[in-house]
């Protein structure tokens, strides 16, 4: 009898279903966009933030000091340290590999450029540009072109097997020179297969495949420091502890949250004789501006979830409310309030699970397209959210008749009956 | 009753109630008016408080949207100097550039010279020495990890890793340039992950007396917006005409971006937001105006007019709307500023231009919602509802 009541309520007042079930379909649409959104919007944001540049810095450990003015390398070239190229591609294989958006290796070298008889001295980077490196069996495209995402070139990217190279801005108008042009630099003739702009010293400099700074240094494999960029999260006081002075677990969790600290700990074990450290300006930055924007969505995300559950509320107190007169009729048949309320109950849930589901996967529709066109990259919504989203839904659901119910329940069935509220 | 009537009434509740209100009518209007809400206290209650908070939180989705830019670009401006000014062809900016620069930005960023030279330690290393104005560069680069910054002559800032070549005990030291020997003590470190690491940093009056050489460059971090930045360059550009004025690019497209992208997700949880609002609104309302067929029916058997049913509960309709985006719209206020409070520790000022915005798409709903149902009431007969079917 009771399941029979119930399944004729929904076959025979389709409408007023339909309408509660929309009410309540749009509320966990919303929601579910939302949370997908707000769980994501961090990693969406930093990775936008990684424009601004590289945050982690590996350096030799035993280096002398950098002499460098407005990005021209004063220092002897012979002098200092070096990392070993072959090394860098265990920067893959730390814990945190997949954090890790993509690195650079530079190594400046002083030229001198001859063309038209003219001669000058100047500096020459070299650098991966979009380098396919492997690391046991996972390969991957790394170089300035993901880590310096303003650089940008007129002409075309040298191949970084090729001995091309780019000349800066500033340098290519003093010289007159486009793309396709040959100059010599120390003695060797090279092909300028682009003019590179990046409002910064390389606009003065020769940009080039790591190998040809090699050769003209005459020490193959050597890299001066490497830029990492990496995703992490927002510094706080733990991050900021020294992790010589951790006890066991204490560690373990630290050298498992991708804090620029944990992460450049991990690259200076993994690179050896290295020093790594957060580029301060990037990394502690990008915290501020990260916690900002993440808190603004997650006060945005309540508002969201407090309107559709009101909205959900009101849809159900509105649906309960018109059936006054079957309550009554119920009652004068001698249903008592109990069996009343477990029929709306019951009617409440089952609305509230179907228009859960439709609202669950509408939302993980929606969420997809928000990213992919805000972000142009997916916001995946994980299925186990589902039982969550299903339980606020039937809660608001239930929270929504509740009152409603309550009235209707209290009522005199005579009154009812006759329409006079 | 014709589209004809409803349309234009629907356009001017205000003016067809004020026209009512001349009429001989008044009384009883205004009175069928207030004792619809005070008879069904509850109900009428119900339907203020969902419009309300939908006018709530429209109001502080909306203030929040047009002031996060705002917000978020002043948590850009810690990333430091977002135009450089250098000499053309290598030289120095003039040395009056730097007040010429203060007076061009009229309190709109901060501005910090510096100058470099290559010195040599006493066992002949090179190290980059800069001269500075430190009270501008503790605004400009929030993020120096500084352990003390000096306020004596003679003293310098150390970069971590020059401190172990010059003063390893932390000892007073001297640096040769030219021939020129300066003696210095080291007030504390600066820690940055980058070059300065490797350089030490003097006062510019130090380091002028010293070396003799001039700030080579002006670091500006100016406030605004994209458009108020290029103006700001061109200005700087036409002020300074010896100086070569850059963007730094990483800057300011990072900034860009991420102030897009927010504020694009924004937009769309506002919409969603306003969207559900909206419903909630719709919902709450139908149902009292549809509970009130009686009074319609009645209303109409003792031979009220269509034109003065819709007029009755649109004016009640606009009415409420009014009273809740007005209630609403302070509350929202409140919620943004509390927002503005906890996220960005900065007040968002309250935006009137929001206001026309709640209050339009306030009435705009809520007339739909008492429209809605006497429109699919209207071809129903007054006595089949007075009987209840």
């Amino acid at each position: 009898m009771f399941a029979r009541l119930v399944y004729e309520s929904f076959w025979r007042q389709k409408r007023r279903k339909l309408l509660a079930g929309a009410a309540i379909t749009l509320g966990v649409t919303v929601a579910t966009a939302m949370i997908a959104v707000a769980t994501d919007i961090g990693d969406k944001i930093n990775r936008e933030l990684r424009t601004i540049g590289a945050n982690l810095l590996i350096t030799p450990q035993e280096d002398t000091l950098d002499v460098e003015i407005g990005g021209i390398d004063l220092k002897p070239p012979s002098d200092g340290a070096f990392l070993n190229e072959a090394d860098l591609p265990r920067i893959k294989g730390t814990f945190w590999h997949n954090n890790i958006t993509g690195f650079a290796p530079m190594l400046p070298v002083n030229v001198t450029l001859q063309r038209d008889g003219r001669m000058e001295d100047l500096t020459l980077l070299g650098t991966y540009f979009a380098r396919r490196v492997s690391f046991g069996k996972e390969e991957f495209t790394t170089g300035v072109r993901s880590t310096h995402p303003w650089w940008k070139v007129a002409g075309a990217w040298p191949d970084d097997s090729s001995r091309d190279v780019l000349l800066g801005e500033r340098l290519a108008a003093r010289l007159s020179a486009t793309p396709g042009d040959e100059v010599t630099v120390s003695n060797r003739k090279v092909r300028v297969s682009g003019i590179l702009s990046t409002g910064g010293s390389e606009d003065e400099q020769i940009v080039a495949p790591i190998a040809f700074a090699q050769e003209i240094l005459n020490r193959p494999g050597a890299v001066r420091r490497v830029y990492v960029s990496a995703i992490t999260k927002p510094e706080d006081a733990f991050a900021r502890r020294d992790p010589k002075s951790m006890s066991g677990p204490v560690y373990d969790r630290w050298y498992c949250s991708p804090y620029a600290q944990s992460i450049a700990f991990q690259l200076q074990e993994a690179i050896p004789h290295s020093h790594a450290e957060q580029i301060r300006q990037v990394a502690q930055n990008e915290g501020a501006v990260l916690t900002r924007i993440e808190g603004l969505i997650f006060l945005i995300t309540l508002a969201a979830l407090f309107s559709s559950a009101l909205a959900v509320s009101a849809a159900m107190a509105t649906a309960i409310f018109e059936r006054r007169a079957e309550v009554g009729l119920m009652k004068a048949l001698g249903a008592g309030r109990l069996a009343v309320a477990s029929i709306f109950l019951a009617e409440a849930t089952l609305l509230a699970l179907i228009g859960g589901c439709v609202g669950f996967a509408v939302g993980g529709l929606l969420a997809r397209q928000i990213g992919r066109s805000i972000f142009n990259s997916q916001i995946a919504i994980s299925p186990v959210l589902l039982p969550v989203i299903l339980t606020i839904a039937v809660i608001v659901t239930f929270a929504g008749s509740a009152a409603a119910i309550r009235k209707a329940v209290r009522l005199d069935p005579v009154f009812a009956l006759r329409g006079e509220l | 009753m014709t589209d004809n009537v409803s349309h234009s009434e629907l356009r001017s509740p205000h003016e067809i109630a004020a026209r009512r209100a001349r009429s001989p009518h008044t009384s009883m209007f205004l009175r069928m008016l207030v004792r619809a809400a005070v008879l069904r206290r509850g109900r009428a209650l119900s339907a203020l408080f969902a419009m309300v908070v939908a006018a709530a939180v429209a109001t502080a989705v909306l203030n929040l949207y047009v002031d996060v830019q705002a917000k978020l670009r002043r948590e850009f401006r810690n990333y430091g100097a977002n135009i450089i000014l250098v000499g053309k062809d290598g030289a120095s900016p003039p040395a009056g550039a730097l007040p010429e620069v203060e007076s061009v930005l009229a309190g709109r960023g901060v501005v910090a010279p510096f100058a470099l030279v290559v010195a040599r330690t006493s066992d002949g290393q090179p190290i980059v020495v800069a001269g500075t104005d430190f009270d501008r560069v503790k605004q400009l680069n929030r993020w120096w990890s500084v352990s003390a910054w000096p306020s004596a002559p003679q003293e310098a800032l150390v970069g971590v890793r020059a401190l172990s070549v010059v003063s390893p005990k932390n000892q007073p030291f001297q640096l040769s340039f030219q021939g020129h020997i300066i003696h210095l003590t080291s007030a504390g470190t600066v820690r940055t992950g980058a070059s300065e690491d490797s350089r030490i940093y003097l006062s510019l009056a130090d380091f002028i007396s010293w070396t003799g050489v001039p700030a080579s460059t002006i670091e500006v971090a100016a406030a605004g917006s994209p458009e108020e930045i290029s103006a700001i360059m061109h200005e700087l550009e036409q002020a300074v005409p010896a100086a070569d004025v850059r963007p730094v690019r990483q800057i300011m497209e990072g900034e860009a971006r991420v102030l897009g992208k927010t504020r694009a997700t924004l937009l769309a949880a506002a919409v969603l937001i306003i969207l559900t609002a909206a419903l909630c609104v719709l919902s709450t309302l139908m149902g009292w105006v549809f509970d009130r067929r009686r009074d319609f029916a009645i209303m109409k058997t003792l031979g009220a007019s269509d034109r003065l049913l819709n007029g009755f509960f649109a004016a009640e309709a606009a009415a409420l709307g009014a009273a809740g985006a007005a209630i609403g719209f302070l509350l929202g206020i409140g919620i943004a500023a509390w927002i503005g409070r906890v996220n960005f520790h900065a007040p968002v000022v309250p935006r009137f231009s929001v206001l026309p915005f709640v209050l339009a798409g306030s009435m705009v709903v809520t007339l739909l919602s008492a429209i809605l149902p006497i429109w699919l009431l209207r071809r129903v007969q007054p006595a089949v509802i007075l009987r209840g079917e």
